[in-house]
């Protein structure tokens, strides 16, 4: 493989671990606040759905965007109405929300635009043009440095860079302020919270709006971003390889950029060649597919170092009598 | 103490549940322009008032019995099989090398054989998250729907490049030879003056599925291990005192769901298409939660839950082919019966443990005075 | 003193719990820099009081005054506002999180932890040094033992500035040592002018170190005293109703052959501590062995092996029998084939299915056993009618067979537990806290039936954190400490005073103030803690 190869396959894992690392990160906030979300897939499909939908209305993607982020938002307070104020079974919850966004989408579409439960096909302002960094005309003639400069960390679309910046944002704010602390806090141990003075319930309101304004971003760059209109279950499992990267990374945002980055590569892989020939051994395609899977369960095994969750995650807070 | 009398538990908490789901589902119908009420009558024309339109219902419901009852028996031992679609997947392959691969002289060996392959299979695909949750505490929802996953891309593979003919386009097994092919309703029941079940696909496999019902009905509630299984279910630290392993009823516990959910494919793969196809289980395992759910993961329940849903699918068929209103819907509704029976069961709950309790205050106070 | 306002005054103060009235219009006055004592049974509202005071529930009538003026407290934060601290019997830490951490949250100056961190950091040693506080701020919560971890709640409440402070049943886990410790803290805080209000159930305490008590009884507050003005029998009677004398009515025990003999147990938790060293007993036909200890010494583990569900090595032999005590045929059903009887610690988490009705339960563990029936299905017509004859012989009410457990009083629930291990003669019967939450009328029955089977010659083992229920039951006295048994004694022969020595791993009296041996065992053993956790 020469270095040009290389170079497009990475940067189609940069594309593709994008949504993924917003997901996961929307993720993060969540079960760090100790409420398990499986329905990452559907808030990333509502807003895919919304945002394309929008877009191709106003033709603009930034409305699109925001109502991207509104839907997303919406069914993450389902999702806190049911397992904060109600505290019902979060798993439950979680596969109920996804089921709800698979058919709304395509009921919607199908009212709004009735092409078969898809949008029509974004142009121009309808969609996320690429951002070309400084110089990244300039450079591409040094050698290897250059194309990886302009190929690679240039070119992509905003959102890209929006998730990226997100890793480090995510760790200051989890781990260098007052709400980051109470976050982790309530996910561990929410009666600590709870007799310290601070509202279990509305940190974990809080939690879960973040993931779901993350996951909205997520939605939004995979049908406005990477494709250019949403089609029928576009996420394709994207929020469960999300959850596979949150566990891989063991719910830590630096170890969630490996793991999305990984997983993104496997997409990128699968996606460029159909099968892989490997000195006379043939890898298939669907290897690949499986393949993150495969290792988030043998993370969960613990094979590879235990994964232990946030203590409190999954278990609606009642206060003891 | 109880707050609340067993057969309100039982049956009016999910009949409320439903109500709202069934509401909310027409506020969706009117929200895209429909008429909800016009809906409901077209479903119930297409899908209870022809015989056909049964055999449709029946074969969906036979496939929701199965999945539903998977989701249950481990429900009772408080685990959340979110995996029977792939369990479901992988028995169909079970009963595809069985009716393929080996020579049937008549259906009914076929169908014993294809069972046992399919049960064997579906558990096969649930003991690995069984195992890692008994063994290593990996949480099973996670591993399972991993497992799901992992189960689509094996099929994918094996159709794509193993068992599809050549020649043949789409990825799909050849058609299984004749002596496999199960009887339906039509065959069973429609007679020259009678042609009952015209075309459609509801098949000998419902009667299995009625008979697992009863299977799983005398398992829970009448045998040593459905004890053990709602035993540890309600209490693990318990079990243990009582010297129940956990680590073993789970396992159990999980390759009795994995077997019901395998046995699906019994349904799709020889009852239906008659040969295993890509994505034949169209979401029957999800399904298979919302059945359970309602049916408060009792096999009654179940079965009348199952029958609902089948009614729902094969409803939502008819409004796709006669409205504008994309099969979709059943996604939606399926997914408001899992939100408000399974994850917003609070909800419905606490308003009506408050009546009932101000009822026994009121029932207490009139003797005294 | 007279104009002084009380630090808390509470007025007509009720709450119920759906049916339950835990708390009946109870007013009491809390005069600042003293240590007021708030003594009852367990269940007589204690705890439901002072969750009120902290703003945790809120009361469905009275009101709250706090310094002489009248206060509202919603929630906790109202609480910390008027400058009341809690301490909770569980502790409510964040277990991965550091000490320092763990103090500021809920309590953070400003939107970034690092200011707020270097000040608590500073206030913590100050507050170390002013009070016998020591903790190192930077070690997190769950690598402390249990009485730092105290501290470190005590420490969120200083930091928060509280001057009145709650502590429920803060001893509960604690060695004596240890709670020597928290007193000298108490009394600090006490010269210091802060108010406290200890709650407890163990008259020492209160006689010890509070200027007044409080005495509640099922929700009531029956009498406020000077502590100095009563005596612990005066308090007792208070706290029951009526002059409880808890001496059983049992004649000498006259011991036969070992039925249980233990020798050289090990055996280590799921981390590789070593939980029980080297515990070598025997317990004889006819006689009641009592297993004394603090919480949390390895009597739960050595009824957990015993039981069936804990691994360990060495050797243990019923009825001169060898049973294995690890792998195949090492489990609860096995242990039950073999002899061995088990009333656990916990009946709600381990003794009973809370939502399985009594008659399921009157099988549980024995449910492979004659009396389910042969066939490949359960006969519960069977079983239904053995366990409604079972909950006749022993006085379970409601005798309705069909229940749930859970909807049983504790007495009864701890009845029907009762009732199937002992119907089912064991040779060896191990019972964990028999007495636990169960009303008074049911602990003299639970007594008589325990004393009863000792008279039929079988062997019983019997555990318990109330030194009280060791004396009246027990014919012989074993007290363990950190996984060892230090020393057995004739019940007959012995007093509290060497048994508590024993209880801190003492095993020579020094004679003179017990006190400071004592504290010498325990910064040992706090040091061997700290060496496991490396």
């Amino acid at each position: 493989m020469d270095y040009n190869t290389l170079l497009q396959v990475l940067d189609s894992t940069v594309r593709l671990a994008t949504p993924l690392l917003l997901a996961c990160l929307a993720g993060l906030f969540s079960e760090r606040s100790g409420v398990i979300d499986i329905g990452l897939e559907g808030k990333m499909l509502i807003a895919a759905f919304f945002s394309a939908a929008i877009a191709a209305m106003t033709g603009s993607v930034w409305l699109g965007l925001g109502a991207g982020i509104v839907s997303a938002v919406l069914l993450s307070l389902v999702h806190g109405l049911a397992s904060i104020t109600f505290r019902g079974n979060q798993l439950i919850s979680g596969v109920a929300i996804n089921f709800l966004a698979a058919g709304l989408t395509v009921l919607i579409a199908q009212d709004w635009f009735g092409q078969g439960g898809r949008t029509p096909s974004l142009i121009g302002g309808g969609r996320w043009g690429n951002i070309t960094l400084p110089f990244a005309d300039t450079l591409s003639g040094v050698p290897v440095i250059g194309p990886l400069y302009a190929q690679l960390i240039s070119g992509h679309s905003l959102l890209v860079y929006v998730g990226f910046l997100m890793v480090p944002l995510t760790w200051w704010v989890l781990f260098r302020t007052r709400f980051g602390l109470r976050l982790r806090a309530v996910g561990e141990s929410p009666e600590a919270v709870d007799t310290a003075g601070v509202s279990v319930v509305g940190l974990r309101y809080a939690a879960v709006a973040i993931c779901g304004l993350l996951c909205g971003i997520a939605g939004s760059y995979l049908a406005t971003g990477l494709q250019a209109g949403f089609v029928k279950d576009m996420t394709a499992g994207r929020g469960y390889i999300a959850l596979a990267a949150l566990i891989f990374a063991k719910w830590r945002p630096w170890h969630a950029l490996g793991a999305c980055l990984l997983f993104g590569l496997l997409q990128a892989v699968a996606l460029r060649y159909q099968n892989i020939d490997l000195g006379g051994i043939t890898i298939p395609v669907q290897v690949m597919d499986a393949l993150p899977y495969i290792l988030t369960v043998v993370i969960l095994a613990g094979f590879v170092g235990k994964a232990i969750p946030p203590r409190a995650g999954g278990e609606p807070y009642v206060k003891e009598r | 103490m109880d707050r609340m009398p067993a057969w309100a538990d039982a049956v009016l908490v999910p009949l409320i549940s439903l109500l709202l789901a069934a509401l909310l589902s027409a506020l969706v119908i009117l929200g895209i322009g429909e008429n909800p009420i016009e809906a409901l009558k077209l479903m119930v024309e297409g899908a209870l008032l022809r015989s056909a339109g049964w055999g449709y219902t029946l074969y969906y419901a036979t496939n929701f019995i199965f999945t539903g009852l998977a989701v249950s028996v481990a429900f009772h031992a408080k685990l959340f099989n979110i995996g029977g679609e792939g369990q479901a997947m992988i028995g169909g392959l079970g009963v595809a090398l069985v009716c393929l691969y080996l020579p049937w002289p008549h259906w009914s060996l076929a169908l014993v054989a294809a069972s046992v392959a399919a049960a064997l299979f579906g558990a096969v695909w649930a003991f690995i998250p069984a195992y890692l949750q008994a063994k290593r505490g990996s949480h099973i929802v996670i591993t399972t729907i991993m497992f799901n996953f992992i189960a689509a891309a094996l099929l994918n593979y094996l159709l794509v490049n193993v068992m599809k003919p050549e020649g043949q386009q789409d990825p799909a097994t050849a058609i299984f030879p004749a002596a496999t092919h199960l009887p339906t309703f039509q065959d069973m029941f429609a007679t020259e003056a009678m042609p009952l079940f015209r075309g459609s696909p509801g098949n000998v496999t419902f009667f299995l599925a009625i008979a697992a019902c009863l299977v799983v009905w005398a398992l829970i509630w009448r045998t040593r291990l459905g004890y053990e299984i709602r035993a540890l279910g309600h209490s693990e630290s318990a079990a243990r005192y009582a010297g129940i392993s956990p680590v073993r009823t789970i396992v159990i516990a999980m390759l009795i769901s994995g077997a019901l959910a395998g046995l699906m494919g019994v349904n799709t793969a020889m009852g239906e298409a008659e040969r295993l196809v890509m994505n034949a289980t169209e979401g029957a395992g999800f399904i298979g939660i919302a059945v359970a759910l309602m049916g408060r993961n009792h096999p009654i329940g179940v079965f009348l839950a199952a029958i609902l849903f089948g009614f729902l699918y094969q409803g939502g068929a008819e409004l796709a082919l006669w409205t504008n209103i994309p099969r979709e819907l059943i996604v939606v509704i399926q997914a408001l019966v899992i939100l408000f029976t399974g994850a917003l069961d609070n909800m419905v709950r606490m308003p009506l443990e408050r009546v009932f309790a101000a009822r026994r205050r009121a029932a207490r106070k009139t003797p005294a005075e | 003193m007279t104009d002084t306002a009380p630090a808390i005054e509470l007025k007509g103060i009720s709450k119920s719990f759906g049916p339950v009235q835990a708390n009946k219009d109870i007013s009491i006055r809390v005069m600042p820099g003293t240590i007021h004592g708030i003594i009852g049974e367990n269940g007589a509202g204690k705890s439901t009081l002072m969750s009120i005071l902290y703003g945790f529930y809120s009361a469905d009538a009275g009101e709250i005054w706090v310094k002489g003026e009248k206060t509202v407290i919603p929630d906790s934060q109202a609480a910390i506002r008027a400058g009341i601290g809690m301490v909770f019997q569980h502790f409510k830490l964040v277990q991965n999180f550091t000490v320092l951490e763990n103090v500021i949250l809920g309590a953070e100056d400003g939107g970034l932890l690092k200011p707020s961190l270097s000040k608590a950091r500073g206030v913590l040693k100050q507050l170390a040094e002013e009070y016998e506080l020591s903790v190192d701020p930077d070690t997190q919560v769950q690598h402390l033992s249990v009485g730092h971890q105290q501290r470190v709640e005590i420490l969120k409440a200083l930091y928060r500035q509280a001057d009145i402070l709650i502590l429920d049943e803060p001893t509960g886990v604690l060695t004596p040592a240890e709670a020597d410790h928290l007193f000298r803290i108490l009394d600090n805080l006490r010269a210091e002018g802060k108010t406290i209000i200890l709650i407890t159930h163990k008259l020492r305490e209160i006689m010890e170190i509070t200027d007044t008590v409080s005495v509640m009884r099922r929700g009531e507050m029956t009498a406020t005293v000077k502590t100095a003005e009563t005596s612990p029998e005066e308090l007792a009677e208070l706290m029951v109703g009526r002059k409880v004398l808890l001496r059983v009515d049992k004649a000498p025990a006259k011991p036969k052959e070992a039925l249980l003999e233990i020798e050289n147990l090990r055996h280590l938790d799921g981390q590789g501590v070593e939980k029980l060293r080297n515990i070598s007993l025997e317990v004889r036909a006819g006689e009641i062995v009592g297993l004394a200890g603090v919480a949390g010494n390895g009597q739960s583990e050595l009824l957990n092996v015993l039981g069936g569900y804990a691994d360990a090595t060495g050797t243990v032999r019923v009825n001169g029998r060898e049973i294995p005590l690890s792998g195949r045929g090492c489990d609860g059903m096995a242990r039950r084939a073999a002899g061995i009887g088990h009333v656990p610690e916990d009946r709600q988490r381990e003794g009973l299915i809370m939502p399985y009705s009594a008659w399921e339960n009157t099988v549980f563990g024995y449910h492979h056993g004659p009396e389910t029936g042969s066939g490949l299905l359960m006969d519960n017509a069977a079983i239904r009618k053995e366990a409604a004859a079972k909950m006749e012989r022993f006085d379970v009410r409601p005798p309705d067979p069909s229940l749930a457990a859970k909807n049983f009083s504790g007495g009864n629930q701890q009845k029907i537990v009762l009732a199937r291990e002992i119907e089912r003669n064991p040779d060896v019967l191990l019972i964990g806290q028999p007495t636990r939450g169960v009303d008074i009328g049911a602990i003299e029955f639970i007594h008589e039936q325990i004393v009863r089977l000792r008279d039929m010659g079988k062997a019983i083992l019997l555990v318990s954190v109330e030194l009280d229920e060791i004396f009246a039951l027990s014919d012989r006295i074993a007290v363990m400490f950190d996984g060892r048994i230090m020393g057995v004694r004739d019940a007959g022969e012995t007093d509290q005073r060497e048994l508590g020595l024993l209880m801190a791993g003492i095993t020579e009296d020094p004679g003179g103030d017990a006190y400071e041996a004592v504290d010498a065992a325990m910064d040992q053993k706090d040091h061997r803690e700290a060496a496991r956790h490396g």
